[in-house]
């Protein structure tokens, strides 16, 4: 049911991660035909397969690509966002671990296709395998002759901030500045890196590029939905009978992922509600998974693809608990630049934390969803509104919940 | 020129300028707390936003350049309830300590709150805690709890110093202003990020606690520290004078003055006016009777001046001084003609020369020193003191400088002052050598008075009278309108302003300028022949 895995394809193998093996199956031969392709013909290939950005945004990616600015002579750069810190997301993790040559293939044909010559790989401090692994196969390429005619890659290590996995908080810290999300305008693609046009893309998103210059933009969007080509990775998380990750094409849908692929639900066996982007994603009732798992897809659910990172929840667990958790998470990882994601991420944590403490007052539960509300779009980043999608979902959805533990 | 909107009013503005700054030249105030003009933009307070037409949702001000066609308004609905949650949540680890702060009564949390907050308060839980009265450097004291994180200070330090001591620290509602490890902040444009602070967080560890802002009166004003002039403000108490220790002056502020300083004043003039309300002010005028200096009323004072200029034999000379007004110096240069003084100087080399720096100070630490010269008041004072230790000087009259005090060795000028049989000195504080005069006449500091000063540039500027003068104290012109009109050369001018119309007559450089001209800004002489006018007088 799940057809064809591009991303996961070489995971089964001990040696995934080595050069020799990425070879063997097939490794950098996209690159060798990219190399005969026009920039502008593999930007146009990728705006046919409908790749989206997997890293939560869920952005065009060759949309993105043709930003860049025509007039440009200076240098352009290519980060690749690896600082996965979405709770619920592990997948980028086993990309740069079991198949880190599959990113660097798909990074020379991306530098290739926005005329850049150097790429910057942001990769989460707390990744220490990942970083080990990917800079084994950065110093393989350099040997094979892969990186350094035309294209240097520069790994960086981040310091354990969700924010700089924020795009343009990434740049901040790439700078060597505080990791504080840049105002927009202008955004990276004019301004970005170093004050250099700047293209940001998620490890995954890269590493199918290869796959897409190889077979085709027109067969990866056909993997998909209409809106949405291809596949990705599905983190699976919590109480279920076989976490992990799942690679599925996009048109999946949440009870095929939770049922057919993880084994079902754990606990007490019966599903009360799942996450299916990433924390920041609105929570989904045990009758809302009969949704796919594309982009606008749970957009129609209100919820949001985000970064795939699938936490299941039985019956068994308090959602103001489980709210109190990602309030504290957001609350901690709120950069404090902007006023009211720093203010009100600390105001709602304690607040929730009140009312699962038992004291909790009656005002309180519309005084959470009001400055949620309130707060809400008016900030420099996205991580506010990635806040409010727990905020609002839990409470609305599981408003008895809550109200059954504030005194009367 | 971009066209545009706002509210319903059209206005054309440069290219490039903010909604914050249209706005303001169409007579529209848009709240903000980190947007500050001399800054680069930073967009953190959120406060700023408006509603643009096709625009979604409201959007911030201050990093929205006007564009052709745009249309703004300020005060949609959504845009006011957008405030007032912005406001909510600036305050909720607020500390509400207004009646202990410094900043109440000029806080833009209790202004913006007025105006745009009255919300019902709806945090009950515990603050957030930070640190308090931390002494940043030797002028600035803070308190992170009152701090909004608007990151004006920290940019004031990376991009108009370039200094960069202060930085954001932690994360998220722990976030807070400090100091970089090692760094004290004490550059000398310190004092500024008090200013431009809009909140509590940053106060002035020389006016903290003094008096409270509402008790203050305000003169606008140049500061006389240097050859610059920065624009000023003088905020003085005369309605408590309990508090502060009798101290009347109790701070300078910067004014906005695009030609001269901007929005900045440097600590060195921020913190120069000590003089003014500092014991050894001269009170009343004083005559010398054996070892002592004794009292003596002004009319006896302005007869002895007048009587020993009279004198027909041995000469005569005036060492002014480029701490004077323009007014003042005009007056002295009609004395030298009256009474027929040949040698006026006015420049003396200081004991430390000053150094300068390329934002604002200048080495030359004399606020009028292009007045003087233009005045024609630029004798050799030299040659003077060389006539006076030769005895061929009988009155010498030094108005401001301790000459004891100066680049020249302390015995010669000793020699010179004792070699004069009147020594008259007329200055606003006593030292070593207003202790040697025979003669003193107490003169009133800057902010006692009215008057003008021409900067480096040749920019006139005005400064106003924020105080009664100390005593029995008097402005220059006025002690030396009086000793004209002794001598019999009478004097129309009652007020200073009445001497600068003189000066204008008189001056080429000068014609045409009058008070009104001048207004808050000042303006610049006609084209100097020479250069302008070196350091160190």
């Amino acid at each position: 049911m799940t057809g064809e895995r591009l991303l996961t394809r070489n995971f089964d193998r001990p040696d995934s991660h080595t050069l020799a093996a990425y070879r063997q199956a097939g490794g950098y031969t996209a690159w060798e035909k990219a190399q005969a392709m026009e920039p502008a013909a593999i930007v146009e290939e990728v705006k046919i397969s409908n790749l989206r950005g997997l890293g939560g945004a869920g952005f065009p990616t060759g949309t993105k690509w043709s930003f860049i600015p025509r007039d440009h002579t200076g240098p352009v750069y290519l980060v690749i966002n690896a600082d996965e810190g979405e709770p619920g997301t592990f997948k980028d993790r086993y990309l740069l671990e079991r198949d880190p040559h599959a990113l660097i293939e798909g990074m020379l044909i991306t530098a290739r296709a926005i005329r850049s010559a150097t790429a910057f790989v942001y990769i989460r401090g707390e990744y220490v395998e990942p970083w080990r692994r990917f800079t084994a196969a950065v110093r393989e390429a350099y040997q094979a002759g892969y990186l350094g005619r035309g294209l240097e890659v520069v790994v960086h290590r981040g310091a354990g901030a969700y924010i700089c996995g924020e795009e343009t908080g990434l740049l901040s810290s790439l700078e060597g500045k505080k990791g504080w999300p840049k105002i927009k305008p202008p955004f990276p693609a004019v301004k970005g890196a170093f004050g250099q046009p700047t293209i940001v893309n998620n490890v995954e998103t890269i590493c199918h590029v290869p796959h897409i210059i190889n077979r085709g933009g027109a067969w990866f969007a056909g993997l998909g939905t209409k809106t949405q080509g291809g596949t990705r990775i599905y983190s699976v998380s919590g109480r279920v009978r076989r976490p992990g990750i799942y690679e599925a094409p996009v048109s999946i849908t949440l009870r095929q992922l939770i049922y057919d692929l993880a084994g079902g639900v754990t606990g007490n066996g019966r599903l009360k509600a799942v996450v299916p982007g990433g924390s920041s994603a609105a929570i989904l009732r045990a009758d809302e998974i009969d949704v796919t798992m594309d982009v606008d897809g749970l957009r129609q659910a209100g919820s949001m693809a985000g970064s795939a990172g699938v936490i299941v929840m039985d019956e068994t667990v308090s959602i103001p608990e489980a709210l109190m958790v990602v309030a504290r998470f957001y609350a901690h990882e709120s950069c404090g630049q902007c006023t009211p994601c720093r203010e009100a991420t600390g105001w709602i944590y304690k607040i929730v934390t009140r009312i699962v403490e038992g004291r909790g007052r009656k005002e309180d539960l519309d005084t959470i969803l009001d400055a949620a509300r309130r707060g809400a779009g008016t900030t420099i980043c996205a991580f506010f509104d990635g806040a409010v999608g727990p905020y609002l979902s839990y409470i609305e959805k599981f408003r008895d919940e809550f109200e059954a533990l504030i005194p009367r | 020129m971009p066209r545009l909107t706002i509210n319903g009013r059209e206005i054309e503005v440069p290219p490039g300028t903010n909604l914050i700054e249209a706005a303001r030249r169409a007579g529209i105030e848009i709240p903000h707390y980190c947007y500050h003009p001399g800054l680069s933009i930073a967009g953190q307070c959120r406060l700023c936003m408006v509603d643009i037409d096709k625009a979604p949702r409201p959007t911030i001000a201050c990093n929205t350049p006007a564009a052709d066609g745009m249309v703004v308004w300020t005060e949609t609905d959504r845009v006011r309830a957008t405030r007032q949650s912005i406001m909510e949540f600036h305050l909720i680890n607020h500390p509400l300590d207004c009646p202990v702060c410094d900043q109440a009564g000029e806080c833009w949390l209790q202004i913006y709150y007025m105006q745009h907050g009255l919300y019902e308060p709806r945090m009950v839980d515990d603050k957030v805690h930070k640190p308090k009265a931390v002494p940043l450097g030797p002028h600035v004291m803070l308190d992170a709890e009152r701090c909004i994180l608007c990151s004006r200070c920290v940019r004031f330090c990376d991009e108009i110093t370039g200094t960069g001591e202060l930085g954001i620290f932690h994360r998220g509602d722990h976030s807070e202003i400090g100091l970089f490890p090692g760094r004290e902040l004490d550059n000398r444009y310190s004092g500024n990020v008090v200013d431009i602070c809009p909140v509590g967080a940053l106060t002035d560890r020389d006016f903290r606690f003094q008096v409270r802002v509402w008790y203050l009166d305000t003169a606008t004003s140049v500061c006389p520290g240097c050859a610059r002039g920065c624009n000023i403000e003088v905020h003085v108490n005369r309605r408590r004078p309990h508090h502060a220790e009798g101290r009347r002056v109790a701070r300078l502020k910067p004014r906005y003055n695009a030609e001269v300083n901007r929005w900045w004043i440097c600590d060195e003039g921020r913190y120069g006016y000590g003089f003014v309300d500092a014991p050894d002010r001269l009170l009343t005028p004083l005559r010398r009777q054996g070892a002592e200096q004794v009292p003596i009323g002004w009319d006896e004072a302005i007869a002895a001046v007048a009587a020993a200029l009279r004198e027909p034999a041995g000469g005569a000379a005036v060492i002014a001084s480029p701490r004077m007004a323009n007014e003042d110096l005009m007056a002295v240069r009609r004395l030298a003609e009256a009474a027929g003084i040949r040698q006026v100087g006015f420049r003396v080399p200081p004991a430390r020369p000053g150094d300068e720096d390329d934002l604002l100070l200048r080495a030359d630490r004399n606020p009028n020193t292009a007045g003087a010269e233009l005045i024609g008041l630029d004798g050799d004072v030299g040659a003077i003191l060389a006539d006076a230790r030769a005895g061929r000087l009988r009155v010498l009259w030094v108005f401001g400088h301790d000459l004891l005090d100066s680049a020249w060795p302390e015995a010669d000028v000793r020699r010179a002052l004792e070699a004069v049989p009147t020594l008259i000195y007329t200055g606003t504080n006593a030292g070593a050598t207003s202790a040697r005069a025979g003669l003193v006449l107490p003169a009133a500091a800057w902010v006692e008075r009215e008057g003008t000063f021409t900067n480096f540039e040749g920019r006139v500027q005005r400064f106003r009278a924020a105080l009664e003068p100390l005593g029995e104290a008097l402005p220059e012109w006025e002690i030396v309108g009086r000793v004209l009109q002794a001598l019999g050369a009478p004097v129309a001018a009652t007020r200073a302003e009445h001497w600068f119309r003189e000066l204008a007559a008189a001056v080429p450089a000068f014609a045409g300028l009058t008070y009104r001209a001048l207004g808050d800004a000042g303006r610049m002489v006609a084209a100097r022949a020479a250069g302008p006018g070196g350091g160190g007088a």
